[in-house]
């Protein structure tokens, strides 16, 4: 009796959870459903409603952005340079700030260690202004380099990192490595990168991720064509110009930014998916 | 002695190796944040080509900002927005996760969902607002789409409604978040103790006993964290309003976040202005991390 | 190439002439013109010898520097001098390059996005006596929106120091001069464009609602802001609006203000703007108009026949660029758009080219400006290849008679006619160096007030805020 009924919720609980699941799904991939069609859709099409079935002007809209006056490829690759060297720096740094903490005892260890812990609370919007400023009298506007740098101190992804070295590097492990006379760069590289590549892996996505999406800064920093970024070039389809009046244009310029993401994710989501849950776990 | 002279020239290497982290704080963090401040203490801006100041002015920019009432304005505009978005996204993020991981349940295609739901997390939110703002005009697919179905009669203008437009922003940022927090919030539970679970049901506990007397409590870290987080990102909330509204937080500035007005300031490149405004936003930043921080956890070891 | 230079002596020394004898001058100024014209003669002939590739020195001054910047936003100056002025070669291998005779021409484009153009602008020319010769800018080009900023600043060069005189410009249009005037009369910068504008009709609403698509009895029912609104009413009832958003007519009230935005430091809402709001709010609450974003998808949906709006307010370049006459299904594609003058008339767009001070080709810049804007050969090749409304009056009046210029999307109506009266009319003198920023915030607080979110006092509350945030030393009260 007790078994029986406990059967039914289970199933009752079962349906319920499969039918939100498939709703949230449905909400998270719908949109991308609807800018995929309008994509291929042309100017004069789009002015006549919405249709479920795709049209075939993807190409033609395609050459039509590539032709037009924003430089799309150029900001694919901009965007690329700068995330691909934020994830690399941010998380190579983080690793070493972490492990300077983890594995030494100095002077000043905690101090250093709280005082990290409270700058991750700064947003970088309120530094905002002083860093412009600075650009400009270092003379790095329209300079990626900006943009790539302070990558290097990154306080969460440090956090991250610290976290995952507290479960997985044992003082013994670093005395055995001294045991055998490595040096300390030595077992950093040897001993410690290799242990921390699934934090390190999880962290170079994100860091990859979040800069790619990046805006706020860039658009104070970027203002010539020619070194742009994707997200300030989609910022632009807002501005009035008569030019961008091909909305067929204008959904291939947002796909273009959003897919070539979703089909990397889709290879890669396994071990995002994963990677997250590892970080969440050790935490 | 020898011995102990050893260990000091270990211990040197932690100050190495946190060169570079504090080289660059310095550079790109700490002096701007010092000329952040220091320039909140002048009249300093463009008009035009003309130059104004810096004039020495001490407090008088946080004065204008204090009383005049926009800070308070936009503040509560974020705060509302973030709330519009960050409470279904921890209910839904705590549900899912707590059918994700229960083996009684035994749901399929797991892999797919937490694809499917963590994908938005990966999406340019500048596109992804673009692409609302699109979606969502007047003559947008969404408008053609409810007229068919015969839901609407007429288009709805989505952007010429306070409510509609914050619940947008809102529902975006749902979108974005959810998986990330459901699986965050999966690994915390999976971390549980499963002998914790299998006591509590010999004893005769509900599943809903189990996530409320079990699961939540040993959850709490993890959620302070993405408490914590949420709320840091909530107030630097920019770029979906910026572009779904085009900068101008319109309607009547309903959805102006403060780094939108920050933002409005760093434009015409008010300095003066624009300094006692990040200030503020900082202490505020600090203040609520703080509280939230002590509130919800008792015990917080560094180690 | 020689001969084609030969008749360009001959038409700018015949247009001269000709223009000396029909007016009813007295013969001082007959005098003056004809020494202008020996002038302009011999101007042309030096351009001519460079353009002819001779390999004797071009005078291009010769102890001036050997780099020309040009400091643009867009592509459009660029290609009018590449296509346009004799003796440019451009730079095979790159595109923002080219040399007039052993000078090379230096373009940097800055989109206006954001503000970057200006941005870029306000660095640099204030230094610009200061920079190294390679490096100073010697050209730049301004919109009307913003001139102002520039025009009563001493980073922009009083045309007569370049040696250009009132005669080499008795062809332009007073308002175009109005707009690059500084606040003591100095002209600091020409443009060869005459963007004076109308109202743009759907002719078959007109033939619908009004039983015609006849321009002069069009215009009878457009006459007046009044007339105007009634008009609306009736286009309602056959479900058309009569423009698509309210900020269509923004530019029309805006151009003709009795004082300008700022005066002594406050701002002020002149009676037309207040008009603009008070009419808009009446369309906008009768379903007549929407209020929609210029430029915005939403916006253009009147430029197909199921839009179904009645009609656009603008210039030439808005009717051959903007309607998307290419498209199949395009009211302009079936050429059934119709002109008229509309209730008043104003004003849109247009690109100046202004010197730079401190630029070092002091010549080559004047020749440039010169050529671009008053060589009429040049010009009417402008017209013809690029479609833009040029700045002459006499050019104009010559394409109001010429039935080749047609316009297919007008349905065969020509607007020069038009677009020449309408030119004269335009007057620009209130405006301000804060009208970019007062227009546009004008019209975002305003869409709040139209849509219902809030009353005028609320908006205009809204435009003060967000004027102090962009322009801090002005005031409201």
């Amino acid at each position: 009796m007790n078994k029986k009924s406990k059967g039914t919720s289970v199933k009752v609980r079962r349906v319920i959870a499969y039918v939100v699941l498939i709703l949230l799904s449905f909400l998270c991939l719908f949109w991308f459903y609807v800018l995929f069609i309008n994509a291929t859709r042309s100017n004069s099409e789009l002015k006549m409603g919405f249709t479920a079935l795709p049209s075939k002007h993807l190409w033609k809209n395609w050459i039509n952005l590539v032709g037009g006056t924003l430089p799309v490829v150029r900001g694919l690759v901009n965007s690329l340079i700068v995330s691909s060297l934020n994830a690399i720096l941010c998380t190579y740094f983080s690793t070493m700030t972490a492990y300077a903490i983890h594995a030494y005892r100095f002077k000043f260890r905690n101090v250093l260690y709280t005082f990290i812990l409270m700058i991750m609370m700064i947003p970088n919007q309120v530094t905002a202004l002083g860093f412009v400023q600075l650009m400009q009298k270092m003379n790095l506007m329209d300079n990626l380099l900006p943009l790539i740098l302070p990558s290097i101190a990154a306080p969460v992804t440090f956090f991250y990192m610290k976290q995952y070295m507290d479960s997985v590097l044992s003082k013994s492990l670093i005395e055995a490595a001294r045991m055998d006379g490595a040096g300390e760069l030595m077992t950093f590289h040897r001993i410690v990168l290799p242990l921390m590549k699934p934090a390190i892996a999880v962290q170079a996505i994100f860091t990859f991720v979040s800069s790619w999406n990046n805006y706020f800064i860039p658009s104070l920093i970027l203002h010539k064509d020619k070194i742009k970024t994707l997200p300030i070039l989609i910022a632009q389809l807002r501005s009035a110009d008569w030019l961008k009046f091909d909305m067929g244009q204008v959904y291939v310029m947002i796909a273009f930014s959003i897919f070539p993401v979703i089909i990397v994710y889709l290879f890669l989501s396994k071990y995002i998916v994963g990677g997250v849950m590892a970080g969440g776990v050790k935490e | 002695m020898k011995k102990k002279s050893k260990v000091v020239s270990y211990n040197k290497w932690g100050y190495i190796f946190l060169i570079p982290f504090f080289v660059v704080f310095t550079v790109f963090q700490l002096i701007p944040l010092i000329t952040t401040i220091y320039n909140s203490f002048f009249e300093n801006y463009r008009s035009g080509l003309k130059q104004i100041g810096p004039n020495f002015v001490g407090l008088a920019n946080y004065g204008k900002i204090l009383t005049s009432g926009e800070l308070w304005k936009y503040a509560g505009n974020t705060l509302i927005v973030w709330l519009i978005g960050f409470i279904p996204q921890i209910f839904f993020s705590l549900l899912l996760a707590a059918w994700f991981t229960d083996p009684s349940l035994r749901l399929r295609g797991q892999r797919f969902f937490k694809t499917v739901i963590y994908l938005p997390n990966l999406i340019m939110a500048s596109a992804f607002a673009m692409l609302f703002f699109t979606l969502f005009s007047e003559q947008g697919p969404i408008n053609s789409i409810l007229i068919n179905m015969g839901i609407l009669s007429k288009p709805f203008k989505f952007f010429s409604s306070i409510g509609a437009t914050r619940s947008l922003i809102g529902f975006m940022n749902f979108i974005m978040w959810f998986g990330n927090t459901t699986i965050l919030l999966m690994a915390g539970m999976m971390g549980i103790d499963t002998t914790l679970f299998e006591a509590a049901e010999v004893d005769g506990a509900t599943s809903t006993q189990i996530f409320f007397k079990i699961t939540l409590p040993l959850l709490r870290p993890i959620l302070v964290y993405v408490l914590i987080t949420s709320l840091i990102g909530g107030i630097q909330m920019f770029d979906v309003p910026q572009i779904l509204t085009n900068g101008s937080g319109d309607p009547v500035r309903s959805t102006m976040t403060m780094i939108m007005w920050l933002n409005k300031h760093l434009y015409s490149k008010n300095y003066g202005m624009g300094g006692a405004l990040s200030v503020l936003l900082f202490i505020i930043t600090g203040a609520l991390s703080f509280a939230v921080f002590k509130a919800t956890d008792t015990r917080e070891s560094t180690y | 190439m020689k001969k084609r230079l030969l008749s360009i002596v001959l038409g700018v020394a015949m247009t001269t002439t000709l223009l000396a004898g029909c007016g009813s001058s007295s013969t001082d100024s007959t005098a003056d013109s004809s020494a202008s014209a020996a002038a302009s003669t011999a101007e042309t002939t030096s351009t001519a010898e460079a353009a002819a590739g001779s390999t004797a020195a071009v005078d291009t001054g010769a102890d001036e520097g050997k780099v020309l910047n040009i400091q643009c936003w867009n592509e459009e100056f660029k290609s009018r001098v590449e296509d346009h002025y004799p003796g440019y070669e451009k730079d095979s291998s790159d595109p923002n390059k080219g040399k007039i005779g052993d000078v090379t021409v230096q373009w940097t484009i800055t989109p206006s996005d954001d503000n970057a153009y200006q941005n870029n602008l306000d660095n640099i020319l204030p230094e610009n006596a200061d920079a190294s010769a390679d490096d100073k800018v010697d050209i730049f080009l301004m919109e009307a929106d913003y001139a102002k900023k520039y025009v009563n600043s001493d980073v922009t060069m009083n045309v007569k120091d370049l040696g250009i005189t009132d005669d080499d410009i008795s062809q332009m249009y007073d308002y175009t001069k109005d707009i690059v005037k500084d606040s003591d009369g100095n002209l600091k910068g020409l443009s060869w464009q005459a963007c004076s504008a109308g109202l743009i009709y759907n002719r078959a609403a007109a033939k619908d609602v009004l039983g015609t698509d006849d321009p002069e009895q069009v215009q009878e029912a457009v006459k007046d802001w009044d007339t105007f609104n009634e008009t609306a009413a009736k286009l309602k009832e056959k479900g058309y609006t009569v423009t698509s958003s309210a900020n269509d007519t923004y530019r029309v009230y805006s151009n003709n203000v009795s004082g300008p935005w700022v005066q002594d430091g406050k701002v002020v809402v002149d009676d037309n703007i207040k008009k603009w709001v008070d009419d808009s709010k009446k369309l906008v609450d009768a379903g007549e108009t929407g209020t929609y974003d210029l430029w915005s998808d939403d916006w253009n949906k009147g430029f197909f026949p199921d839009g179904k709006v009645f009609c656009y307010f603008g210039p030439a370049w808005l009717i051959n660029f903007c309607m998307q006459a290419d498209q199949d299904g395009s009211i302009a594609n079936q050429g059934g758009w119709g002109f008229v003058e509309g209730p008043q008339s104003f004003y849109w767009g247009g690109t100046w080219i202004a010197a730079a001070t401190g630029t070092d080709n002091p010549t080559l810049v004047k020749d440039i400006m010169l050529t671009m804007t008053t060589d009429e050969t040049v010009l009417k090749d402008i017209v013809v290849k690029d479609s833009d409304c040029v700045n002459n009056k006499a050019l104009l009046e010559e394409l109001a008679n010429d039935d080749s210029f047609q316009s297919p999307i007008l349905g065969g109506q020509n607007p020069y006619k038009m677009l020449a009266a309408g030119a004269e009319k335009v007057d620009m003198s209130n405006i301000s160096d804060y009208d970019q920023g007062c227009n546009e915030e004008f019209q975002k607080a305003m869409k709040n007030y139209f849509e219902g979110n809030t009353d005028y006092d609320g908006a205009l509350a809204q435009f003060k805020t967000a004027i102090t945030e962009k322009y801090p030393d002005i005031t409201m009260d």
